[in-house]
């Protein structure tokens, strides 16, 4: 392709326009100024480029040259990803600190993959198969949780292999294949770039029947996500976006993770990176940072590589799935996302809509939340992968009327509601059960009967009908006082407390309560449902509240998310036959007293 | 693209609006350079360039645009962005909102000159912060503790006492077990002179004076000048906490007036305004303070960030302390309600929140191993003595069951024993804890399901029946 050269005409903070850029195509990345700064171009109108700068421009002048690269805004994809922590336009910033220090200093040119690293590659295929797009050639062993597949680029055509690379060390520069097809000759290497606005193929969708198993309570059993499912979950400042993706990150189960801090805090990065290398995945006791990817472009850094690094995560992270893995990424936070969107726009003099962001937000956001799924990927063998997106939004005020929250409604299918009322008492996650949502509760109803406990549909149905009562019956409290009820009644609000005290609320600090097994979920939630049962009961046969209430093994109850041992579920139904037992008791001297009387 | 010292002066100024000022037919002029504007009668100002383009430049003028003419007004491009000379000798100092000396001592040698703006920490070279600092005041130190390298605002309103525990932390605040080299910065953005001078005295009557070094825009100040200040302030703190190994803490005060002048600069670019004419990159001007606040890994010093801002009206959700609140590691809010009850510090607790508290101090055993969990139950038996306390109003009390009112009790015993202290009562930890355990015994102990049963068994008071 031709390199366009044309000079700097305008400046105002991210935002240059150039002219002379006939022939420059939309989105193609281009250098900016004598340093070379990074930029991609949004808008051409004649021979007039608008570039969004990815780095500080600070210093620049109009005059200073601009010259294009011929391809758009692109990721490298290959071994040596995991454990590495990215900005939004994939640099490396170990690599960056290691070269500038403490600080980002602007204008350093990092490669996103080292290129001297030698991979052990282990071929599939021989020279003269013939294969198409996606298929595997090899395999490099990344880290000891993953295993790299090296696969036929998508956009590749079908074709015979000339030379496939002995079993070996390679770099990801030097070519392991050779692929003859109607194009011609194409060599292939253990990397390869893709541009990150543009989709990865796949073969199809699949329904989304396997829940992402998150060890939180509140999600796994009132509100799911399904593998390859979209979820946001938007709240004011402080309610917990950030600890429940983190949480997401430490503790679900799928094989790789993309943590994308998009306009947030330096030591929420921070904290990820001193964490994760201590601590272990629940199913293989490795290090979590062998299977996590971060992306952080922080509050304080370029906006306009705030506005990329959600596209720069997703293809990643769609490239582990097409080596048929189950992806996670998390992204915090889209609102930031969207400011950058708008920021660029209103420099773009863009006629604005809602609240000044433009348009577009809302395709935008389509756009991105489509991209999860769990699929058939494109390549033989014949495989399934996922991704799986989980946004925060973090509306102006805690508003959920707000342009960003109503659009990401539109396309995501579970809806975790913060709330703030709930986050000042400390009910952590700070999930408003009422409100909140999942699409994907009778999707994975089949797998929680097949691998945790035929009747969880059954003990979730009862546990959320009487929080939904409480809700009500709380209403009345707030006329009338909780003296002004029946027993049966005071009852469900006492339930309702047992179960929000000691299911709904999760401490992500607590050693124990952290990460929360399926089955201890499911052992957790049927005691507190039993509870409610045995104490109505109790009731009928006259057992009067106050010894119900009173009841010592209340505490225990409550306290057994974090007293009992993640690997001593025994425990749990210790605890369900004292709790029998007790209302046997309850049951027996009331009926004494009876008698007696 | 180095600023070669260009220094090109014009005398084409075009238009002036609100803080900016139109020169055209320049060129070679850069975007963020460094203007000095000069009036017909000589007098000198300091602007940046803010936009630049087909031969105009639009340039933002800190001291004001009032006394400027189109006619006779000269800009001189200076070449560089703005920097101000740093040495530690700054400390014992006062200087304006510019870094102007203001108190008739000569302006101090410099050992380095830096960019106000500095550079965005790289999030990969950030050490978690996580020593913890004993500020003496229960309420945070409890329930909310501060941690070195934090950011940790204090949410107000018109007329309380922020200052005063403002002054009382910056007095009090120790890391235990540790004698290092600390310092304070203060800028004044916008404040009356009082305040400024309560300030003043107070670090002086402490001792710290000789530690700390004075910031000044004042309230009849130019606004547009408090755009700066808080950079001033930040690149020195930056300087003593990563090239000296300071532990700095930095008191900003006010935000508020920092976010007008704001205001004020993007509308007279004529931009779309964002929430209350707020512009729309207030997040990302706002992150820019406040994100440089922390630790480096390497490195000896930190800087903590105490920012003041008084929400306009009390309203937390006004787009200034949202937006804070969405970039700093938590907040302390003050209540109008428990300073009309007499209550100093009145800290509403269950709005304020330190965000390092759990990962930082709890998770890392940086403290008494029942401090979390002591905290955790505080929380929740407040937060439901405040709720049946709204509840008593409507039902009275005889609506409540007998836990009920033992929640009520607990309600006022914490106000009254736990978060009231005086302006100069230094507490330690120990005593904060024993305090809180003293008030949670006057529930029942099976209300306190948030503490591990060895901790109860070991610290709550049985009542001797
Ligand atoms: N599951 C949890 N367990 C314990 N504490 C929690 C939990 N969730 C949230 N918190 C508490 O709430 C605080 C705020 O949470 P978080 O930082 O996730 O908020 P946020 O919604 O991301 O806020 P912001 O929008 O400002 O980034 C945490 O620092 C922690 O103290
Ligand atoms: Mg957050």
């Amino acid at each position: 392709m031709r390199t366009v050269r044309g000079k700097i005409i305008w400046v105002a903070g991210p935002a240059v326009k150039a002219d002379g850029m006939m022939g420059a195509k939309m989105y193609e990345t281009v250098f900016v100024g004598e340093e070379k700064l990074i930029g991609e171009i949004i808008k051409l109108t004649g021979d007039v480029a608008f570039i969004q700068v990815y780095e500080n421009t600070s210093g620049l002048r109009p005059g200073e040259p601009v010259e294009s690269t011929g391809s758009p805004l692109s990721v490298t994809l290959g071994p040596g990803m995991l454990g590495s922590i990215y900005d939004g336009v994939q640099r490396p910033l170990d690599v960056i600190g290691k070269v500038a220090g403490g600080f980002i200093k602007r204008g350093i040119k990092a490669e996103p993959l080292q290129k001297d690293k030698k991979w052990k590659f282990i071929p599939l295929v021989k020279a003269g198969d013939e294969v198409g797009p996606g298929d595997f050639l090899g395999e490099v062993a990344e880290t000891p949780l993953v295993v790299s597949k090296i696969m036929v680029p998508p956009d590749s055509k079908p074709g015979k292999l000339t030379y496939v690379a002995p079993e070996g060390e390679y770099t990801i520069e030097e070519t392991i294949a050779e692929l003859e097809s109607r194009d011609g000759k194409r060599s292939i290497q253990l990397a390869h770039k893709w541009p990150v606005r543009r989709a990865r193929p796949f073969q199809r969708r699949l329904d989304p029947e396997v829940p992402t198993i998150t060890g939180q309570r509140v999600l796994d059993t009132l509100f799911p996500i399904s593998k390859g499912g979209t979820a946001c979950i938007p709240g004011a400042f402080g309610t917990g976006k950030t600890v429940t993706l983190h949480q997401l990150a430490k503790w679900s189960d799928t094989k790789v993770i993309f943590h994308v801090g998009c306009g947030e805090r330096g030591n929420e990065e921070s904290e990820v990176l001193t964490e994760f290398p201590h601590l272990k995945d629940p199913a293989t006791g490795r290090p979590l940072m062998e299977r996590t990817v971060l992306i952080a472009n922080t509050s304080n850094m370029p906006v306009a590589a705030r506005e990329a690094s959600i596209y720069t995560g997703v293809t990643m992270a769609e490239y582990f799935r097409d080596m048929g893995y189950d992806v996670l990424l998390v992204a915090d936070s889209t609102s930031r996302w969207a400011e950058a969107l708008r920021e660029i726009s209103g420099r773009l003099e863009e006629m604005p809509a809602e609240e000044g962001y433009p348009s577009y937000l809302a395709s935008r956001l389509a756009e991105f939340y489509e991209r999860a799924g769990r699929v058939v990927t494109v390549g033989r063998p014949e495989r399934i992968g996922s991704v799986t997106l989980v946004g925060a939004v973090s509306p102006p005020g805690g508003d959920f009327t707000e342009p960003v929250t109503t659009h990401t409604m539109r396309f995501i299918r579970t809806f975790w509601a913060l709330d703030a009322s709930l986050a000042y008492t400390r009910h952590y996650p700070a999930i408003n059960w009422i409100t909140s949502y999942s699409a994907y509760v009778d999707t994975v109803r089949k797998w929680w009967a097949e691998n945790v406990a035929l009747d969880w549909f059954e003990q979730r149905y009862q546990a959320y009908r009487l929080l939904q009562r409480e809700a009500e019956l709380l209403e009345l409290v707030r006329l009338l006082g909780p003296e002004a009820l029946p027993d049966e009644e005071k009852l469900i609000i006492d339930v309702s407390r047992m179960i929000r005290e000691g299911f709904l609320q999760q401490n992500a600090y607590d050693e124990i309560d952290a990460y929360c097994p399926p089955l201890k979920q499911y052992k957790l939630l049927k005691l507190f449902v039993k509870f409610h049962t045995l104490a109505e009961e109790a009731l009928k046969k006259g057992v009067p509240l106050k010894a119900i209430r009173t009841m010592p093994l209340i505490s225990k109850l409550i306290r057994a998310k974090y007293e009992i041992p993640n690997n001593r579920l025994e425990l749990l139904d210790d605890l369900e036959k004292r709790l029998e037992e007790s209302f046997e008791k309850l049951v027996l001297g009331e009926k004494l007293e009876v008698e007696a009387r | 693209m180095t600023l070669e010292k260009s220094g090109i002066e014009y005398l084409s100024v075009q238009e002036i609006r609100g803080p900016l000022m139109i020169v055209g037919g320049v060129s070679g002029v850069a975007y963020d350079e460094l203007v000095e504007v000069e009036t017909a009668e000589g007098e000198r100002r300091l602007g940046r360039v803010i936009e630049v383009g087909e031969g105009r430049a639009v340039v933002q003028v800190f001291e004001g645009t009032q006394g400027l003419g189109i006619a006779g007004t000269k800009a001189r491009f200076l070449g560089r962005t703005m920097e101000i000379p740093v040495s530690v000798e700054m400390l014992g100092r006062v200087f304006d909102g510019l870094g102007n000396p203001l108190d008739g001592l000569p302006q101090p040698i410099a050992e380095e000159v830096l960019d106000v703006n500095g550079e965005p920490i790289n999030p990969q070279q950030r050490e978690y912060p996580s020593d913890f600092i004993q500020t003496g005041i229960s309420a945070i130190d409890g329930m909310n503790s501060l941690v070195r390298g934090q950011k940790l605002p204090i949410f107000s309103g018109a007329g309380l006492p922020h200052n005063l525990l403002a002054a009382q932390i910056a007095r009090q605040a120790t890391v235990p077990g540790k004698e290092e080299e600390f310092a304070v910065i203060f800028a004044a953005v916008g404040v009356q002179n009082d305040e400024a001078r309560y300030f003043r005295r107070s670090l002086e009557e402490s001792g710290a004076i000789k530690r700390s070094a004075l910031f000044l825009n004042l309230a009849d100040d130019p606004a547009i000048e408090r755009i700066v200040t808080p950079r001033i302030a930040l690149t020195l703190a930056e300087y003593l906490a990563y090239r000296q190994g300071y532990h700095v803490l930095v008191i900003i005060t006010d935000i508020t007036n920092y976010a007008e002048a704001l205001r004020e600069v993007s509308a007279a670019r004529e931009e779309v305004p964002g929430r209350k004419g707020y512009p729309g990159y207030m997040y990302t001007d706002l992150a820019s303070l406040y994100e440089r606040a922390g630790r480096i890994t390497g490195l000896k010093g930190s800087l903590t960030q105490m920012p003041i801002l008084s929400m306009p009206s009390d309203d937390i959700t006004h787009p200034i302390p949202d937006l804070t609140g969405y970039i700093t590691e938590g907040q302390i809010v003050l209540s109008r309600d428990l300073y009309r009850k007499g209550i100093y510090p009145p800290i509403n607790v269950l709005m304020s929140l330190s965000r390092l508290m759990g990962p930082g101090i709890i998770s890392q055993k940086k403290t008494r191993p029942d401090h979390g969990d002591v905290s955790n139950q505080l929380y929740a038996a407040y937060a439901r003595a405040v709720q049946l306390r709204s509840l008593a109003e409507i039902v009275g009390k005889s609506g409540l069951s007998e836990t009920d009112l033992k929640y009520l009790e607990f309600g006022d015993l914490f106000e009254q024993k736990f978060l009231r202290q005086g302006y100069s009562e230094n507490r330690t930890l120990d005593q904060t804890i024993e305090i809180a355990w003293d008030i949670l015994s006057s529930l029942p102990e099976v209300e306190l399901t948030k503490i591990k049963e060895e901790h109860i068994r070991k610290h709550y008071r049985k009542r001797t029946a």
